[in-house]
C-alpha cells in the first residue's frame, strides 16, 4: 500500500508532472511538494509527487564501508585481544 | 534504474552482513512494521542471511489486513446501490466480507473501477454526474494525504458527487499498542515511506517511553540491512533512540505541505485495528466542513451484521505473536487464488509474502 517509486521529472505543466520510471511514462500531481525541477527525481505514490529525492544523501547513504569502518577497526581490535574471530 | 539498482548491490549487501554478525550478540526479536517491509524481507530472503541472534517479526503494517471486515461490509453495501460507482485501489477488490466481496458484487453488476489513484476516480467523477462516486480510501499516512489532496481538489473544482469512505489510520497507536499488549520485541524497523510525510518525530515515544530503539529503513536490501545493524548496535550499547537509515528520502521533518493537508481534512478519531481492537485517536475522519465528500455522512446506507472466519489467525499474525505457518489454513485452505483472511489477500500481507516466497 505504501508502496512508492523514484521517477525521474520529464516535463512539468502547472501542477502535473510527466514522470519516467526506467523509461515508462507517469503522471505524477506536484501538490504535495513546492519546487521541483526537470530533472529532479521524486518519489512517487498513487499518483502523487510525494517528496524529492537528495542525490547528496543518496550517495552518502552508499558509503557504508566507509561508514562503518571505525566500527570495523575496533571489531578487529576486540578480536585480536580476544584471540578468537568474531565472524 | 537509479536509487534502486545501487542498494541491491552484492558486495554492499555481504558486506553489512558481516558487519551484522560481528556486532550482533544478544538475542533479539526486530520488527518490521511495514507490510512493504515485509514483502521485500520475504522477496530478496533477508532472515537467512541473518545470524541466529536476529529475529525478524512481521508487524500490523498492511492498511488492507488490520481493516475492520465491517468496512468492506459498507463497501459492499455501498456498491449494491444503483446511483453508485465504486472507485477502488486493486488491493481491496477481492478481500472477503461476511458473506460476498467487490470482486463478485462486480461479478453481479456492480460499477467497481479499479483506479491506480483519487486523481481518476476524480476523473470519473467529473465524467458521471448523475452518479455517486465511492473511493475507498484506505492507507496510512503515506496515503492519507493523497486523500485529502483528492478531497480539496474535489471542493475547489465544486464536484459534489464526489465522496471518500476513509478507512485511514495513523501508525504510532498501533506500534505503542503493540508494546502495551507485551509483545516481545527489542525494536522496530519504522515504515520509510509513512516517515517520509511525517518526518521521524512521530517515534519520540518508543524509545522515550518504552526504552525501544527506531530506524526508519527504505525497501532494498541494503537499506533494510543498514537498518538492522543501526538497531543491533543500537541495543548492543544499549542507546535506544530514533534513527534514520534512509536518508536520500526521509527528511526529519517530513513532507509539511502534506501533513497540513492532512490536519485540513481529517480529523483523528478511534478506530478498530484486526489484532489490536479499538486504539484511540488512531483513525482519521473527514472533517464536519468537508462532510459534502464524506461517503458515511452523506450516503447512508444499511450494513449486513458482520461475520468473522472461524481459524483464521491473522489478528495474531498481525500482532507478531504468531506466524503464517503456524495457521492450519494456511497454503491448504487459504490460498492467494481462495484467501480466507485479508493477509493473504494483500500482496503485503504476511501470510502472502510468505506463500509466495517463503511457503515450505
Amino acid at each position: 500500500m505504501c508502496l512508492s517509486i523514484p521517477a525521474k521529472v520529464e516535463t512539468i505543466e502547472d501542477d502535473m508532472a510527466v514522470v519516467s520510471v526506467g523509461g515508462t511514462k507517469y503522471k505524477a500531481s506536484l501538490q504535495m511538494l513546492d519546487d521541483v525541477k526537470i530533472g529532479d527525481y521524486i518519489l512517487m505514490h498513487t499518483g502523487f509527487a510525494i517528496q524529492k529525492l537528495t542525490p547528496e544523501e543518496a550517495e552518502e547513504s552508499l558509503k557504508v564501508f566507509e561508514e562503518f569502518e571505525e566500527l570495523n577497526k575496533k571489531l578487529d581490535e576486540e578480536e585480536k585481544e580476544r584471540g578468537e574471530r568474531i565472524v | 534504474m537509479k536509487y534502486i539498482d545501487e542498494y541491491r548491490d552484492k558486495e554492499l549487501v555481504g558486506k553489512l552482513v558481516d558487519q551484522i554478525k560481528k556486532v550482533s550478540k544478544k538475542s533479539i526479536a526486530l520488527m518490521e512494521v511495514c507490510g512493504g517491509h515485509t514483502m521485500s524481507i520475504q522477496k530478496f530472503g533477508i532472515p537467512t542471511l541473518l545470524p541466529d541472534t536476529i529475529k525478524l517479526i512481521s508487524g500490523p503494517g498492511c492498511p488492507v489486513c488490520v481493516s475492520d471486515r465491517k468496512y468492506i461490509d459498507q463497501a459492499i453495501a455501498y456498491a449494491r446501490l444503483d446511483d453508485v460507482i465504486i472507485t477502488t485501489y486493486g488491493d481491496l477488490i477481492r478481500v472477503p466480507g461476511s458473506t460476498s466481496s467487490l470482486d463478485q458484487e462486480k461479478a453481479k453488476g456492480a460499477d467497481v473501477r479499479i483506479v491506480y489513484s483519487i486523481l481518476d476516480a476524480l476523473k470519473i467523477a467529473k465524467d458521471n454526474k448523475d452518479k455517486k462516486i465511492v473511493f475507498l480510501g484506505i492507507g496510512f499516512e503515506t496515503t492519507a494525504p493523497s486523500s485529502a489532496a483528492g478531497i480539496i481538489k474535489a471542493q475547489m473544482a465544486g464536484i459534489l458527487n464526489f465522496h471518500v469512505f476513509s478507512s485511514h489510520k495513523i501508525m504510532p497507536p498501533a506500534m505503542e499498542a503493540l508494546i502495551d499488549e507485551g509483545v516481545k520485541l527489542d525494536g522496530y524497523i519504522a515504515p520509510g515511506h509513512v516517515t517520509t510525510i511525517t518526518g521521524t518525530g512521530i517515534y519520540k515515544n518508543i524509545p522515550e517511553k518504552y526504552g525501544l530503539g527506531c530506524v526508519v529503513s527504505g525497501f532494498e536490501p541494503v537499506d533494510l540491512l543498514k537498518a538492522i545493524l543501526m538497531l543491533v548496535i543500537q541495543i548492543e550499547n544499549n542507546d535506544q533512540k530514533v534513527e534514520n537509515a534512509y536518508t536520500r528520502v526521509v527528511k526529519p521533518e517530513g513532507n509539511i505541505k502534506a501533513q497540513q493537508m492532512l490536519e485540513v481534512v481529517f480529523e483523528l478519531r478511534d478506530d478498530w485495528w484486526r489484532g489490536l481492537g479499538v486504539l484511540p485517536k488512531s483513525g482519521l475522519k473527514i472533517r464536519e466542513t468537508y462532510a459534502d465528500f464524506d461517503a458515511e455522512a452523506k450516503i447512508l446506507v444499511e450494513v449486513e451484521p458482520t461475520r468473522e472466519d472461524k481459524g483464521c489467525i491473522c489478528g495474531e499474525i498481525l500482532k507478531g505473536v504468531k506466524n503464517p505457518k503456524d495457521c492450519k489454513l494456511f497454503a491448504k485452505v487459504c490460498t492467494p487464488s481462495n484467501p480466507v483472511g485479508a493477509c493473504m489477500v494483500s500482496h503485503e500481507g504476511s501470510c502472502h509474502a510468505y506463500y509466495k516466497y517463503n511457503r515450505d
